[in-house]
């Protein structure tokens, strides 16, 4: 599992990778940014941080569910990486842990790929005063090479918080760390003078070419924005004058 | 437009009292590595294969904290780190917590072309580098004296740190000591453009003194350490820290792309305004052929060459250098 966390004001960041009995990887991300001289520690030396942080561990059997196992059977079966949730691909009626033919239609990286919904999680909060925060959290991969990292624990793709805002991306990680998603959304606000919204869109539009992904960001301004070229992405947002959505597909 | 190339052997507190004998064969190294990649480039060979054997033989001197020569963490033991990148395709690799790969940029390069990943690291990355079948050795190859006695220091010293330092020996000291003892250099990079503007980076690193086993730095973060797009090419050293919060070798390129800034002034920008003094510095080459090495530490060794025969070797500010 890996995850990181970046709070806007000062830029500080703390990232994990590579963990396995960490129950709440967001929170040994937050340590390592808060009580360690580093912003992202992983693998035996991140679960070694941990135990003396004294967070909560548990046997690496607590997070695998029956589902994850019969989908990374499937995967293996169909010899591809799956995103790892399944949304059936166009055609399909009904979307189970069950649902037949693995369709070799999208690629991803140059390979076959069967999903375009990745449950990878994220935040991101703006307060009354502007303080922009984000973090990402996630499983990585179904049937990631062993060793793999993803987007979600680096600084500039799948996290980012600055002044002007706070972004998490979801989707394809390989494409996310490419086109370096996160920090583009705040990059074009910057040196471009764009809005959230418009930035969100420009970032979804211009720096993914065949890439599927998401995202969700705030402004310093309490604006709120997401945008995504996946099928679905599943989210929530609200903001203090009583707005509040919660959705799937567009 | 021709072609450029740039590569750097690390910045920090170099201090101006480096003594002959630790400064003369780092100046060779980096005369030796810009000739074979001037050469490289001259002989029409790809950008991306220029960064690597750069890299390689950087990662091969023990004078420079990559590869053979990487400083240790606090365990006594080297974790090293790399990433690779291609400006056209933005097609790129990383690996970190390497222990026995000799060359960690090519097994970067690997990841990039072997799999459908982008980055592995630890135990992973070393099962990959047995599959690919690279060079592999006993860790103890990658642990120099020099670096025995660095940890030593920075144990005793209680800090973590940034890769570098003149190992203090009994009768010198530290001529320039920083505000709060820190010696900050270390990392190896190369970027190139041919002249087609095809733009290539590659960094690589041991990381930092005493660093916490797993800790991981801005080398193989895409857009900190290491970025490379259709309009140039970044490699970044200093203070990781410091470097994957300001997103460094990215920034450049956003500078450019988003506020139409040159190479130069977007690398000044940065440098200036986006990374605190005496953390960072960096080596950049644009589509058009441009070069530029700057950085706000006392110092970064570093050398450059453009096909307008244009060529330099550097360890501090050129207006300090005799």
């Amino acid at each position: 599992m890996e995850a990181s966390i970046m709070d806007g004001p000062k830029r500080r960041c703390g990232a994990v990778s590579g963990l396995t009995t960490v129950k709440n990887p967001i929170s040994l991300a937050r340590l390592v940014m808060d009580k360690s001289p580093h912003s992202y520690m992983a693998f035996d030396g991140a679960e070694e941080f941990a135990r003396r942080q004294g967070v909560a561990l548990v046997d690496n059997q607590y997070f695998i569910t029956e589902e994850n196992v019969g989908m990374l059977k499937l995967a293996k079966e169909a010899n591809s990486i799956l995103f790892d949730y399944r949304i059936p691909t166009v055609g399909l009626e009904t979307c189970s842990a069950g649902a037949a033919s693995v369709e070799a239609a999208l690629q991803m990286n140059g390979l076959p790929l069967s999903v375009y919904a990745p449950e990878t999680v994220g935040c991101v909060v703006v307060d009354g005063q502007g303080r922009c925060a984000a973090g990402t959290s996630t499983g990585g991969l179904m049937n990631k090479m062993s060793g793999r990292i993803g987007d979600s624990p680096l600084i500039g793709a799948g996290t980012y918080a600055g002044e002007l805002c706070g972004v998490s991306c979801t989707g394809e990680g390989e494409a996310i760390i490419r086109g370096t998603l996160a920090r583009d959304v705040a990059a074009v606000m910057e040196y471009k003078g764009l809005g959230l919204q418009e930035a969100v869109d420009f970032v979804i539009k211009e720096r993914l070419d065949e890439g599927m992904a998401g995202m969700i960001a705030v402004s310093r301004n309490g604006e709120v924005a997401y945008g995504f070229n996946t099928t679905g992405m599943f989210r929530g947002c609200a903001t203090e004058d009583g707005f509040m959505e919660v959705g799937i597909w567009e | 437009m021709g072609w450029a190339i740039a590569l750097h052997g690390g910045a920090g507190d170099i201090p101006l009292s480096l003594p002959p004998e630790r400064r003369e064969p780092r100046e060779a190294a980096l005369r030796h590595c810009l000739q074979i990649g001037v050469a490289a480039l001259q002989t029409k060979r790809p950008p991306l294969d220029v960064v690597e054997l750069v890299v390689r033989e950087l990662e091969n001197n023990p004078n420079f904290n990559a590869g053979r020569g990487s400083v240790l963490t606090t365990d006594g033991t080297v974790e090293m780190e790399a990433c690779i990148m291609d400006g056209n395709t933005k097609k790129c690799g990383a690996v970190s917590g390497l222990t026995t790969v000799v060359n960690p940029i090519s097994l970067a390069r690997l990841v990039m072309e072997k799999t459908p990943h982008i980055y592995l690291a630890f135990d992973g990355a070393e099962a990959f580098a047995r599959e690919q079948g690279v060079e592999t050795v006993d860790a103890s190859h990658f642990i120099t004296p020099e670096n025995i006695e660095r940890l030593k220091q920075a144990k005793e010293a209680n800090r973590v740190q940034i890769d570098y330092t003149q190992p203090i020996t009994k009768d010198m000291k530290k001529e320039t000591p920083t505000a709060d003892g820190d010696s900050q250099i270390g990392t190896v990079g190369c970027v190139a453009v041919d002249t087609h503007g095809n733009l290539a980076a590659a960094t690589s690193t041991g990381g930092m003194v005493n660093k916490m086993v797993g800790r991981i730095g801005d080398t193989p973060i895409v857009g900190a350490g290491n970025y490379a797009n259709s309009l140039c090419a970044v490699s970044a050293t200093g203070k990781g820290e410091a470097i994957i919060r300001s997103t460094v070798a990215r920034d450049v390129a956003a500078l450019m792309e988003y506020k139409g800034l040159s190479l130069d002034e977007a690398a000044a920008y940065v440098i200036s305004e986006c990374a605190p003094r005496g953390t960072a510095g960096l080596v950049a080459v644009s589509a058009t052929g441009e070069v530029t090495m700057q950085f706000n530490t006392t110092g970064m060794f570093r050398a450059c060459a453009s096909e307008d025969g244009y060529s330099e070797i550097g360890i501090w500010p050129n207006s300090m250098q005799n």
